[in-house]
């Protein structure tokens, strides 16, 4: 019963946002306010009727509702309450069920918090998101129904894919679609504007905050992804270059480019045209990752064959909301003009400059994405792009982008000198090269890569640092700290963001050049030595889990003779998904992970073990992290809460910058 | 399991992959051995180089390489020696010969279109007549406005 109250308030859903699409869009047309009132109650009820639908869904998960097709496929009693429920969003239909969730979500936030958008903006924004709400569900209903039943349940259902049975993967979807999602209103927000006529400094203020919100769930959600796949996989790997990969990176890219030149817009009124072309492109790479990941084109262009109807149905979403935008944005964008003047060295052109290169290293990422593809239909090659392309091809772009960010950041707007703008700099560069020496010194014989990170991660951290102090004017300490501090948060956003971006840079660095590993047979009772560390396999020994058995060997990892830790990597066996995984055990620390993985037992005794030390390991997370709190610091800008609160608008006067 | 699953399990089968009873005792020619498998793609399992993968193939060519290794060869014939028998799918840096030159050249070719024309619409910008002074009539008019 409940099911079918899910599945027919995912139909009764459906229907609201058709009539959320048609009935604003033509009261905007028509300057009629009672169908333009019409898209906040839809949009609130859409959301209501899907929040609904999804408990309903949860509902069968979480009591193991056997007569339900998709928890029969994905779900097991023996699985831990986490995992039924975090199997909701495990799967095909689910996961979709997930996405029209967060587009409802944020157009119902967007309905709530937009009462200080003009009436007609407003009723076109809601009537947009309501359309893709529309393609979303019909896809959903049409092709992929989440609440289908079976004629005759069986006792116990498939189980999840045990690797998906993870803290971090359980809510890494979430955070991931709620970015992917979130870009849909920079969309909305787009193709509003281009049917109002009008992009102006406003526009660019009321559509940063939802870019920048999307922005921050994405970081946090590849973040997650890539911290999984470092602990889970089994070989301390963060990031693959895998297509599905790629395809949350490039709209994370692209979002960084629309958050930027979105600043040109509120500040400057220039930019305007190419702003609104990246917010089109934002959601178009976000829908072009769902249909990457939900066809299963790039992996096998036969697996695409396998079902079609889906991977076609995604493919005509694509074609018909990134096709209509376009044709919609080169009919309107030459009435676009820009406003603002700016001398080529300006901080308007440093934020060209990021722009470009955040946008071509999108690029090179989607043509190596999608290169096997093309190859294989255009020339009959059965080629592989993986990732020592993406490594050659791709850093040559962060490298420029880190090099030019600190003077891009300290620069003024309009008309900048150089020479000016970079004193201030000297120190940092000088640190920066002084670092990068020192590490060259220091390093025995390998590449370079890691003496340039430590530099370039020196570099764009002390710049940020610069640039703070530089906002702090003159006088004692004091004055100056007390100054810093009253700064307005977009000030302190940047800064954190931007030393996010340099401890990433150097922290990736780090890792991948001084890796220790070890691979080898180890008999009980022996140890081996692991960089400046001792390892010693104690036991092995059988355990049995929840919905898995597992040997766990016992490893004493000491330090000239004391001990650091105890580790427990375990090599699991699911038998349901008949599917064996290693779970590593890891001692953290803030320099380095001892990252230890146990194999089978050995023809000739013992064990096959693995064991890294990975220099710098959180910080590649840690930055990602410092990423998405400087994008939270700017999103409680006061330009933005008072932009929102039109109570508090009277007595707050609006910060200059 | 749909499909999303089914790639994950791809991308990582957890198992280990190289076994140490495979490694050659020689470290300096171990590490030009493990340069080379990283890059070569597993042939059956889909996005794992066969250093990763646990699939019988995988080992039969890890082995291979080092066989080829200590005979002598070359890292580039060894890597040939892979791909005449298995194609230029397990390579996972593409050759930079014939069309392959196009997705090596995508990235750079696109920056200095890019790089151009953002130069020269801001140059055109930059030098474009600063906004017409008002006439006299309309400054009087905003004066008297102002001073009203």
């Amino acid at each position: 019963m409940i099911i079918e109250l899910g599945h027919f308030a995912l139909i009764l859903a459906f229907m609201v946002a058709i009539v959320q699409t048609i009935l604003p869009l033509w009261g905007a047309y028509t300057c009629d306010g009672r169908m333009m009132a019409v898209a906040e109650p839809a949009a609130l009820a859409q959301a209501g009727l899907i929040v609904l639908s999804f408990g309903a869904l949860t509902y069968g998960f979480v009591t193991s509702d056997f007569s339900l097709k998709l928890v029969v496929e994905n779900s097991h009693t023996a699985k831990p309450l986490l995992y039924k429920i975090s199997g909701v969003w495990g799967n095909h239909e689910g996961s979709l069920l997930l996405w029209a969730l967060c587009l409802a979500i944020f157009g119902a936030a967007a309905a709530i918090w937009g009462g200080n958008l003009p009436t007609t903006l407003r009723a076109r924004v809601l009537a947009v998101q309501g359309s893709i709400g529309v393609a979303f569900i019909a896809f959903m209903l049409f092709t992929s129904n989440p609440f289908l039943r079976l004629a005759s349940p069986p006792m116990n259902g498939g189980d999840l894919n045990p690797l998906l049975q993870d803290p971090g993967l359980a809510f890494h979807p979430p955070f991931l679609y709620l970015g992917y999602v979130g870009l849909s209103m920079s969309f909305s927000f787009a193709i509003a504007a281009l049917l109002e006529g009008r992009v102006d400094a406003a526009w660019g203020r009321w559509v940063r905050p939802w870019t920048l919100a999307a922005w921050i769930f994405l970081t946090i959600g590849i973040a997650m992804g890539s911290w999984w796949a470092y602990y889970e996989l089994g070989w301390g790997g963060f990031w693959f270059w895998d297509p599905v990969e790629n395809a949350s990176f490039m709209p994370w890219l692209i979002g960084a480019a629309l958050l930027h030149s979105a600043i040109v817009v509120e500040k400057r009124e220039s930019l305007k045209a190419w702003t609104i072309f990246l917010a089109i492109l934002a959601f178009g790479f976000s829908l072009m990752g769902t249909f990457i990941v939900r066809s299963g084109i790039i992996t096998s262009v036969h697996s695409f064959a396998v079902d079609p109807e889906r991977g076609l149905f995604i493919l005509l979403i694509l074609a018909f909301f990134m096709g209509g935008a376009f044709v919609l944005f080169a009919l309107r964008a030459p009435i676009l003009a820009a406003k603002g003047v700016f001398a080529l060295v300006s901080r308007e052109s440093a934020l060209v400059a990021n722009n470009l290169l955040l946008s071509v290293s999108a690029f090179v990422v989607f043509v190596g994405t999608m290169w096997p593809l093309f190859a294989e239909l255009a020339f009959g090659r059965k080629l592989s792009v993986g990732a020592p392309f993406f490594d050659a091809a791709f850093t040559p772009f962060m490298v420029a982008l880190a090099l030019i960010l600190p003077l891009g950041a300290i620069m003024p707007w309009k008309r900048a000198n150089i020479g000016r703008s970079a004193l201030p700099l000297l120190g940092a560069a000088a640190l920066a090269l002084a670092g990068l020496a020192l590490t060259f010194a220091v390093q025995t014989g390998r590449s370079a890569v890691g003496p340039i990170g430590v530099g370039l991660g020196l570099w764009v951290v002390l710049g940020a640092l610069v640039d703070l102090a530089q906002r702090s004017g003159r006088g004692t300490a004091i004055e100056r700290l007390r100054r810093a501090l009253r700064l307005p948060r977009a000030d302190w956003g940047r800064a954190v963001a931007h030393i996010g971006m340099g401890v990433t840079v150097f922290a990736v660095a780090a890792m991948t050049t001084w890796l220790r590993e070890d691979i080898r047979a180890v008999n009980i009772g022996e140890s081996f030595p692991l960089g400046a560390y001792e390892v010693k396999l104690v036991s092995v020994s059988d355990v049995q889990g929840p919905n898995y058995s597992a040997s766990r060997a016992e490893m004493l990892v000491s330090k000239d003779g004391v001990a650091v830790a105890t580790l427990f990597p375990e090599k699991r066996f699911y038998p349901v998904a008949a599917m064996p995984t290693t779970e590593a055990a890891i001692d953290q620390g803030i320099f380095r992970d001892v990252y230890l993985v146990i194999g089978d037992p050995q023809e000739t005794g013992g064990y096959a073990v693995r064991g890294y030390v990975k220099p710098f390991a959180n910080w590649i997370w840690g930055g990602a992290l410092l990423m998405a709190l400087g994008g939270l610091i700017s999103l409680t800008d006061r330009r933005y809460r008072v932009a929102a609160g039109a109570k508090a608008r009277a007595a707050l006067p609006v910060a200059a910058e | 399991m749909r499909k999303l699953l089914i790639l994950l399990t791809f991308i990582a089968h957890p198992v280990l992959a190289v076994q140490p009873d495979e490694m050659l005792k020689d470290p300096a020619l171990e590490a030009r051995a493990r340069a080379i498998t990283i890059n070569l793609r597993c042939p059956v399992c889909q996005g794992e180089s066969i250093d990763d993968s646990n699939a019988p193939i995988s080992r039969d060519l890890r082995l291979a390489v080092r066989e080829r290794l200590l005979a002598g060869d070359s890292d580039d014939q060894v890597i040939d020696y892979v791909t005449t028998r298995y194609g230029e799918f397990v390579l996972f840096k593409p050759r930079s010969t014939g069309s392959g030159l196009v997705l090596w050249l995508a990235g750079p070719l696109m920056l200095l279109a890019g790089a151009g024309l953002a130069y020269a619409t801001l140059r055109a910008r930059a030098s474009a007549p600063e906004p017409a002074k008002l006439t006299a009539a309309e400054q009087a008019e905003l004066d008297k406005l102002l001073h009203k």
